[in-house]
């Protein structure tokens, strides 16, 4: 698939042999399982690219901006569950990555970036494309290093691998000075890693197991919630037997969607801002919430005090941090998601009786009659919400759903069959609009046999459109179905509902996509008609994998559907609109 | 409950940890009153003291972000343990001849010493507990304080303990029902 020109194969070097310290990089990285690099040169970072040509066996992929190199890493890592790295030089190309950084951050996603800097003579002195990207990267890095010498050089590639993807994930990066990476440096790649002040813990204690389990048995309504942790654990199967065994129900996050089957008898769906109606339900009538591994975020609480007042909560988080941090917890447990759902569900086998929860149960199934999910449909346009639900229609199990961000994403969240763990790509925390198409082409490298579908907005393709570039290039085969309403639809959605109609600046009207698409070499259509829809989608699918090709169907909506249900910032979830107010 | 809290901190004694730490503290929004910072009897690591203010449920936030920094080692909450602390203050106090000998009875008293005499000042050296330093500044500002420097706490745990990396049961903070107070927040060690 590749269309880069390989340098003439070298011998890879020996640990401890005397390389450079860009050679010594590669070896690195090569050591840490690396098979692709996304990134965009530039003077600092020369000796790298330098050394990667000479090296020749690791795969670029050119971006278009280094923004988009640290979604496609973030995509890559999202599917793989193994790190993705991102390459950038000094200044701007550092400075562009941030964005990303802070996307993974939020979301807890393994990627290493590795940045050019200038040489370290001239730090501090304002030098050509010098910006103090460590302490601009500080707050959006789980850790990151500035290195001064080489010999620094391979333990800290080392030590950014194993914090990138053990404990909490993250995003962390190595500023590399030219003439660090040109030095020559005999220091051994370390084979293993030890931070004293890191050491995440991964078993739960078992003293709050045991708590955990008599609590969990002494509840009456009981829910769990289980976010993009459970993912990140490899925890879903766990997760399924434990709920399949006691009949607990599940609440998946925004970030957790794929954790729990959606369509599962006991699945509750999204809960929060656009969550549904019995979600939002059951968070507040339960008295027993385990939460794993989500953070309990505002879009999912709301007002603290009205989100569950009288339940009780057990909290499994690998981060200590994230544990009481918005409200309070009964039952802490530090930990990894899978060992500790293992133990609850051994805990739980060794029940004489299952607590009777049929009535909760019968509650439950009152609320979901209640508060079905829905729209209107219209013979002359098409809907949002059915496009994702023609894309669900089309698409097989092993499917990547990815999304930007705003109406078109919660639509998705809303009517796609969410089944499996790492199939949904969002940017669940930093909500970052052009996430969509850079992290659909990481996905689809780093799993070309999955098919790849990006959900977007008119707002959000437009913010990283330049990566059709980098998809044509290398022919990747990804689908764009972009909801088209022409405007920035989620903040048009408060001005209707809360601003009086005002619509300040959220008209776009944005060039035709379909036509923009094929002058980059992409396949492009534009659809209207309902009836155009599934032809249209199946065009696409087809003809991206025989032209391997990415293709963009720019799919006009009505531009006045709002996403619901939805809970108006500041009151109460309880208090969710379902849309049939007449708002 | 809003209090003053001693936090102490053992952290890698390198170059930008001060600027991690600093950073931190200003994107959660948590208030530090003084901060001082000097390296340990073992050079590879500094030991930072810190006062923050805020509730408990601040307090539990504060060590567990600080924590979880790779470059911090260890951090304990001193707050209800035995502790020694000091604090120290170099005063450049107005001192023409006719007040010299009241400011240095007076210094005398606080157990301050004079480290330096000029002709119409003086500078007094006082070290102990905050109160102490706050007592004497005051009882000086009548005369005319030219100049005032004083660092940030520093702080060690009595007798056997070691000052950080003993974790302590954090205070159990409930909204909630009483019957909630017997379970603790879990321990949280590093």
């Amino acid at each position: 698939m590749s269309t880069q020109t390989k340098g003439p194969p070298r011998p890879t070097h020996l640990a401890g042999q005397r390389r450079s310290g860009a050679e010594a990089l590669i070896e690195g990285l090569k050591a840490q399982g690396v098979e692709v690099l996304f990134g965009v040169t530039g003077g600092a970072i020369m000796p790298v690219y330098d050394a990667l040509y000479r090296e020749g066996s690791l795969r670029h992929i050119i971006v278009g901006h280094e923004q988009g190199a640290a979604h496609m890493a973030d995509g890559y890592a999202r599917v793989t569950g193994r790190p993705g790295v991102m390459l950038a030089t000094s200044g701007p190309g550092a400075t562009n990555l941030v964005t990303g950084l802070a996307t993974a951050i939020m979301d807890s996603i393994p990627v290493v970036a590795i940045t050019g800097q200038v040489p370290t003579g001239l730090i501090g002195n304002d030098a050509f494309q010098e910006a103090d990207v460590r302490g601009i990267t500080m707050p959006v890095t789980k850790h990151n290093y500035l290195l001064r010498r080489a010999d620094e050089l391979p333990c800290a590639l080392a030590e950014a691998f194993h914090l990138a993807r053990s404990g909490r994930p993250g995003p962390v990066l190595i500023d590399l000075p030219k003439d660090v990476s040109n030095a020559p440096t005999t220091a051994p790649c370390p084979r293993q890693v030890s931070l004293e002040g890191y050491k995440p813990r991964y078993e739960g204690h078992p003293q709050q197991i045991h708590k955990a389990l008599k609590l969990l048995k002494s509840a009456e309504r009981p829910v769990i919630l289980a976010g993009g942790g459970v993912i990140l654990a490899e925890a879903s199967e766990e997760l399924r037997q434990l709920a399949e065994l006691l009949r607990l129900p599940v609440v998946s996050t925004l970030m957790g969607l794929g954790n729990f089957p959606i369509d599962h008898l006991l699945s509750l769906g999204m809960p929060g801002m656009h969550g549904t109606g019995y979600a939002i339900k059951a968070l507040y009538h339960c008295d027993l919430m385990l939460c794993v591994g989500t953070r309990l975020d505002d879009r999912i609480t709301g007002v603290l005090d009205e989100f569950a007042p009288w339940a009780k909560l057990i909290h499994i988080d690998v981060d200590p941090s994230e544990i009481g941090k918005t409200l309070p917890v009964c039952v802490p447990i530090v930990g990894d998601a899978k060992p500790i759902l293992g133990a609850l569900l051994q805990g739980a086998r060794g029940w004489e009786s299952q607590p009777d929860w049929s009535a909760w149960h019968q509650q439950l199934e009152a609320w979901r009659r209640e508060y079905p999910l829905g729209y209107q449909e219209k013979s002359d346009t098409i809907l949002p919400q059915q496009v994702v639900q023609e894309v669900d229609r089309l698409l097989d199990d092993e499917a990547i759903l990815v999304s930007g961000v705003g109406q078109h994403q919660m639509w998705a969240a809303q009517y796609y069959t969410f089944r499996r763990p790492r199939s949904w790509l969002t940017s669940g925390g930093l909500g970052t609009m052009g996430y969509g198409l850079p992290a659909a082409i990481g996905a689809k490298l780093a799993a070309p046999q999955r098919q790849v579908v990006c959900i977007d907005g008119d707002g959000s393709f437009l913010m990283t459109i330049q990566e059709l570039a980098t998809a044509v290039r290398y022919r990747v085969p990804v689908v764009v179905a972009i909801v088209n309403n022409r405007c920035l639809g989620m903040v048009r959605q408060w001005q209707h509902l809360f601003f009086e109609d005002r619509f300040a600046e959220t008209k776009l009207e944005p060039p035709p996509y379909d036509q923009v698409a094929q002058a980059f070499g992409a396949l492009g259509r534009r659809v209207q008609r309902p009836e155009e829809l599934r032809p249209a989608l199946q065009w696409a699918l087809r003809e991206s994998e025989a032209q391997q090709l990415p293709v963009v169907l720019d799919i006009l909506v009505d531009p006045a559907e709002c996403v619901y249900p939805m809970v108006p910032a500041g009151q109460p979830n309880v208090n969710f609109l379902t849309g049939a107010e007449g708002a | 409950m809003e209090h003053l809290h001693p936090i102490s901190a053992i952290v890698l004694n390198e170059s930008g940890v001060l600027a991690r730490i600093a950073g931190m503290f200003a994107r959660r929004g948590f208030n530090i009153e003084s901060l001082a910072v000097g390296p340990t009897e073992d050079a590879r690591y500094s030991r930072m003291t810190l006062m923050v203010r805020g509730g408990d449920r601040i307090l539990e936030q504060v060590v567990k972000q600080l924590s979880r920094l790779i470059e911090v080692i260890k951090v304990s909450d001193l707050a209800t343990d035995p502790h020694v602390e000091r604090e120290l203050a170099l005063v450049k106090v107005h001192a023409p001849p006719a007040q010299r000998s009241e400011i240095i009875e007076l210094a005398g008293i606080f157990r301050a010493k004079i480290v330096d005499v000029g002709r119409k000042n003086l500078i007094i050296e006082v070290s102990g507990d905050s109160g102490k330093v706050r007592a004497l500044i005051e009882m000086l500002r009548p005369f005319g304080i030219v100049e005032l420097a004083r660092t940030g706490r520093i702080i060690l745990a009595r007798g056997q303990q070691v000052t950080a990396g003993r974790s302590r049961p954090e205070a159990p903070q409930r909204r909630r029902s009483p019957e909630e107070t017997e379970i603790t927040t879990e321990v949280i060690v590093k």
